[in-house]
């Protein structure tokens, strides 16, 4: 196995993307994505078992594709890799299931790798020298997750300072959008609908922000009382027959999401010292998001550090790009008995 | 020679010549955890069979009927297999090789009718019928598979087969026979006989009372 540069296959399917990435080193080669968005768009957010029937679908031509892009023979890989959890343990078994026998096939060695840290690991395909500097502290929003690391190591040491604690940044979008009457997913609508809203007209809470919260929940997140604040909001101007300021409203509900996201980031930098921060998951496509980012980590001198959107999203070139790491580092191949666990601790980088 | 995995009911996979001979099969009854167990039962099984990769020409695939997490979980690890391998996947119904392996071990006697029945869960089963072998020596599906509550299965057949796991030799052997007439195999798609659960969103409830 080449340790300085290995050439792997990594297979993503915690969510509603099926990715398939392959990376030689911290050099991409590929990174196809397919996703099943459109079949959640009905049920106004990701129904399990459509995403998991839908991975096994996708499964082949996705190989095939990211095979064909990358330019590489598949007995040409010094390993294969997948994401072992968390995320929707139906969705995860089929990627297990997958490069368990994609590895005896080949005869390669596997890995399989933690999601949150692989999307931490996507950093490495950004850099020039596919190195990240430590410590760094990464915000991770999705429709999934909501999370905050403190990452010492990428394959030795990683930390949860705080998570969600009901629903995911990516949810809540979804949930506002349809209270205000618009599609699913929420995330692009609330955008679209904020052009020329004020976000100062209404002042929605900040969850888990207030004083009292800091002691237990310091680095937590919580969206679902702004949820709630924002439908309450929104009854009692139709109840006065009044009409609802739509652009007002999603400026106002995203501003509360961003600036809670943002805030707690800076300020695990900074109580921390650590002067970095990284930004991955889906909602990073938010250029709100984005821009408040930007704007404070440069006001707090903290280098911000944001991949191309399609490193953030879920994909698969992350889980090859984690497992690369891994090999270089020196780890050894995982066992071929684990299975899919949906809540595994990010402390857990490799499973075994 | 084909390598055959099932996972629609506990999870099996076996090696098996073309001409029938099942060289190597190992089996986990355990219905929650295909996932874990499916690596190690391809391995263990080429092992066992005394064979390389590369002396495979074809994948078998159980596709179901089966609860779907399980289901599935076979059906990618043949595919992804057959990708690595670059080998083609005849797809077989699970509750063909149950019907087989009855036949050929005279559970049934080849021209009894018979009904096999597997767990779906949720206080259902699911069923096909069977009228015997036919000249290939392939088990003649009459009806199904289908999903029915226990009460509502079929009585009509002679003998009533409730299996726990597919037999993935028993499997192997259906695609060698099929391989060997140029008969039929299943389709592409699992066959799960449900739909996902879903709730549809019923709109926005009210907050304030
Ligand atoms: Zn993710």
């Amino acid at each position: 196995m080449n340790r300085a540069e290995p050439l792997v296959l990594g297979i993503e399917t915690s969510c509603d993307e099926t990715g398939i990435g392959i990376v030689r080193g911290h050099h991409l080669l590929a990174n196809t994505i397919a996703s099943s968005m459109d079949e959640h768009a009905r049920y106004g957010g990701v129904v399990p078992e459509v995403a998991a029937r839908a991975h096994l679908e996708a499964l082949e031509p996705t190989l095939t594709a990211a095979l064909a892009e990358a330019g590489i023979a598949l007995a040409d890989l010094d390993a294969v890799a997948v994401t072992s959890g968390p995320g929707l343990s139906g969705a995860l078994m089929v990627g297990v299931g997958a490069a368990k026998a994609l590895a005896v096939s080949l005869g390669k060695p596997l890995y399989a790798v933690n999601h949150l840290v692989g999307h931490v690991g996507a950093d490495v395909l950004d850099s020039e020298d596919g190195t990240i500097e430590y410590p760094t502290i990464a915000l991770l929003v999705s429709g999934g997750h909501t999370s905050l690391l403190l990452v010492r190591d990428l394959v030795s040491d990683v930390e949860l300072l705080g998570e969600t604690i009901d629903d995911a940044a990516g949810e809540a979008f979804d949930k506002v959008a349809r209270i205000l009457g618009l599609p699913y997913p929420g995330g692009p609508q609330i955008d679209r609908a904020a052009v020329g809203g004020d976000p100062k007209t209404i002042r929605f809470p900040r969850g888990l922000s207030l004083p009292k919260d800091m002691e237990r929940h310091r680095y937590d997140f919580s969206f679902s009382g702004l949820k709630t604040a924002v439908a309450r909001w929104v009854e009692a101007k139709q109840d006065a027959g009044e009409p609802v300021p739509v652009a007002d409203v999603a400026a106002s509900f995203r501003e509360a999401v961003v600036d809670v996201l943002v805030s707690k980031a800076v300020k695990a930098c900074t109580e921390l010292g650590v002067p970095r921060l990284l930004l991955g998951g889906g909602v990073i496509a938010n250029a709100r998001l984005r821009e408040v980012a930007a704007e404070r980590t440069a006001a707090a001198g903290i280098e911000l550090r944001i991949p191309p959107l399609q490193l953030c999203t879920d994909n698969g070139a992350m889980i090859a790009a984690l497992a690369a790491q891994l090999i270089s580092a020196g780890h050894e191949p995982s066992s071929l008995g684990f299975g899919a666990d949906s809540t595994l601790p990010v402390t857990e980088i490799q499973v075994h | 020679m084909l390598l055959a995995i099932d996972t629609s009911a506990g999870s099996s996979v076996a090696v098996v010549t073309l001409g029938g001979e099942v060289l190597a099969e190992r089996s986990s009854d355990d219905p929650m955890r295909h996932a874990e167990v499916i690596g190690t039962l391809v391995a263990g099984c080429l092992d066992d069979a005394g064979i390389e990769v590369a002396a495979l020409t074809g994948l078998v695939a159980g596709m179901g009927p089966g609860p779907f997490t399980g289901l599935r979980i076979g059906i990618a690890a043949a595919r992804s297999f057959g990708i690595g391998a670059g080998l083609p996947v005849h797809p077989v119904v699970s509750h063909d090789a149950i019907a087989l392996d009855a036949y050929r071990s005279g559970s049934a006697a080849p021209d009894a009718t018979l009904l096999v029945v597997t767990d779906a869960r949720r206080r259902e089963r699911y069923w096909t019928s069977y009228a015997g072998l036919d000249a290939a020596g392939l088990p003649v599906r009459v009806e199904g598979p289908a999903l029915a509550k226990p009460d509502d299965l079929p009585t009509s057949e002679s003998v009533r087969l409730d299996a726990l796991v597919v037999p993935a030799g028993a499997l192997g052997q259906v695609a060698a026979a099929l391989l060997a007439t140029d008969g039929e195999f299943a389709g592409e798609e699992p066959l799960y006989l449900r739909s996902p659960d879903v709730t549809m969103s019923a709109g926005t409830k009210r907050v304030t009372a």
